[in-house]
């Protein structure tokens, strides 16, 4: 232990506090950040996990636009308070290809990790049209609008090359076929089409 | 994890907690020369600095949450694949599909690890498991006259089917009544059980051969069945036509339980029983979908819920 390296010597050096401060810091997301990136368990998905659709991208794509998960989170955790209402806790393997995630974090509704197949199609299309109809207590907003807009597809072959190049195993044909795919359709029917596969990959696998 | 992730992770936790205790001793050794509690050779302004050791206290503090720290590493899984002294765990996270999960339950057991989840799981089946195994054995009829089962039974309908059938059962538009007797797949114990195992899917056809006036006759001759007033002209005229309707509906409109065709002739409408809403119903057909729930509920406490949903048109 030097004399020379006293307190003085951080003290009267901002510069040297700031570098010190970054490595304190940085030690970590080396450890507990770093190696997540190069885990199996991050990266390989669940056996059953299928890339999105054309038309459920552009579902995602709405509830992001949207703010669902503000509301919503899609993430059950492992406790059975919530496994009981959800079904089995989420996994790393499920998000592996999700640019970005939609975990959220706050649950003003029920959490939609697992609402694939949970309901039908008719009950999405009134439950969004106004949820009220089904749910008299419902707080949640009417997104009627959706029923009204129709996707023109322009950008779908786009967002599926840009996923490929995350590694989503989207064949030529699925981008060649993306626009054909969600053309006329409307902003409901990608959305339901994208909340009926949510949580399907770990759950509905052959 | 890789052995080198699992290094990269030891080496730096632990060199970093070293690191922590030298920077601590350091800090609490006294390398300025000068005694304690006299001034320091540096002055601003008037203001100087008097040569404290740290408080006692903060840095007791410290010691503790240092052995905090090796302790919660040696009994917790935090260094790597070390998996801790306790070998417990919170949840089976490196699975990729519910036969590893279970698999990955069971190994814990036989290996004497403890995954929280799990735990909570076996406690909740301790206590909840030989209710529903007991309820189970006994058939719906006598379910439904039992207070507690019914109880039971209103609970998870609640939880599970009020979003859909409401929480008095009554339905809504495009989701049935479950009150009132009258069964789109029959209203028998094992109906009911069925339609909530594997889910129903109702299918009515758009019937686009029709024009405009066809299907205006058409939705007359239906409401005739029920015995409704209409046109008695457009519904003679509509019963020409009610051919395509009855290889589902059947001749004379009684409906056929084994498709979930509706009887169109007890004046209960899913869909609305207006002229319009049934001519609407004729040019764009209808989808019903129940969703199976076995994955979801299991078998036990569909059963239950079965038998609430029988009791509800008994009485």
């Amino acid at each position: 232990m030097s004399k020379n390296v006293t307190h003085a010597f951080v003290e009267k050096r901002v510069g040297w506090l700031a570098v010190l401060m970054t490595i304190a810091i940085s030690i970590g997301g080396l450890v507990e950040i770093t190696p997540l990136v190069f885990q199996k368990q991050t990266n390989e998905p669940v056996v059953g996990l299928k890339p999105y659709t054309a038309l459920e991208m552009e579902g995602r794509d709405i509830y992001i636009r949207e703010g669902c998960s503000n509301c919503h989170s899609q993430m059950i955790r492992p406790f059975r308070s919530e496994t009981e209402r959800y079904g089995h806790y989420s996994l790393a393997g499920e998000h592996v290809w999700e640019r970005p995630f939609l975990w959220g974090s706050k649950r003003t509704g029920p959490d939609l990790a697992r609402v694939g197949g949970r309901y039908s199609d008719e009950w999405h299309y009134v439950h969004l049209i106004n949820p009220r109809d089904v749910v008299p207590e419902s707080n949640m907003p009417a997104f009627p609008w959706l029923a009204e807009n129709t996707l023109d597809g322009e950008l779908t072959a786009k967002k599926l090359e840009v996923f490929r190049s995350f590694g989503v195993p989207y064949t030529d044909e699925d981008i060649a076929g993306a626009k054909a795919a969600v053309e006329g359709k409307t902003e409901m029917e990608a959305l339901i089409a994208y909340l009926q596969v949510l949580g399907t990959g770990l759950t509905q696998a052959e | 994890m890789s052995s080198f992730w699992s290094a990269w992770i030891i080496v730096l936790t632990l060199a970093f907690l070293v690191f922590i205790i030298w920077l601590l001793r350091w800090n609490m050794t006294n390398y300025t020369g000068i005694k304690e509690g006299e001034l320091m050779d540096h002055e601003f302004d008037g203001i100087v600095e008097i040569n404290n050791p740290m408080p006692k206290w903060w840095t007791i503090l410290f010691w503790i949450t240092i052995v905090w720290g090796f302790l919660y590493l040696a009994l917790y899984p935090g260094l790597g694949n070390f998996t801790g002294l306790l070998g417990w765990s919170s949840s089976n996270q490196d699975v990729r599909s519910l036969e590893q999960s279970k698999e990955a339950t069971e190994a814990a057991r036989e290996a004497g690890l403890i995954v929280e989840y799990d735990r909570q799981m076996d406690q909740a089946e301790e206590k909840f498991g030989p209710v529903f195994a007991a309820l189970s054995e006994r058939p719906i009829e006598e379910l439904a006259q039992d207070p507690e089962a019914v109880k039971i039974g209103q609970r998870l309908f609640i939880q599970n089917c009020a979003q859909c059938h409401g929480s008095n059962a009554m339905g809504g538009k495009g989701f049935p009544n479950l009150t009132d007797d009258d069964w789109l797949y029959g209203g028998s114990p094992e109906a009911i059980k069925h339609s909530l195992m594997e889910g129903r899917n109702g299918v009515m056809p758009a019937q686009t051969q029709f024009n405009d006036q066809q299907i205006t006759e058409l939705a007359h001759y239906v409401m005739s069945l029920s015995g409704r007033k209409v046109d008695p002209e457009l519904a003679k005229a509509g019963e020409s036509n009610f051919a395509a309707c009855a290889a589902c509906h059947g001749p004379n409109g009684k409906g056929n339980q084994a498709l979930g065709a509706p009887n169109l002739t007890d004046n209960v409408w899913l869909y609305g029983g207006s002229q319009d809403a049934i001519e609407e119903t004729l040019r764009n057909g209808r989808n019903g979908v129940m969703p199976a729930w076995k994955d979801i509920l299991g078998e036990d406490k569909i059963h239950v819920i079965s038998s609430y949903v029988y009791g509800l048109s008994q009485d």
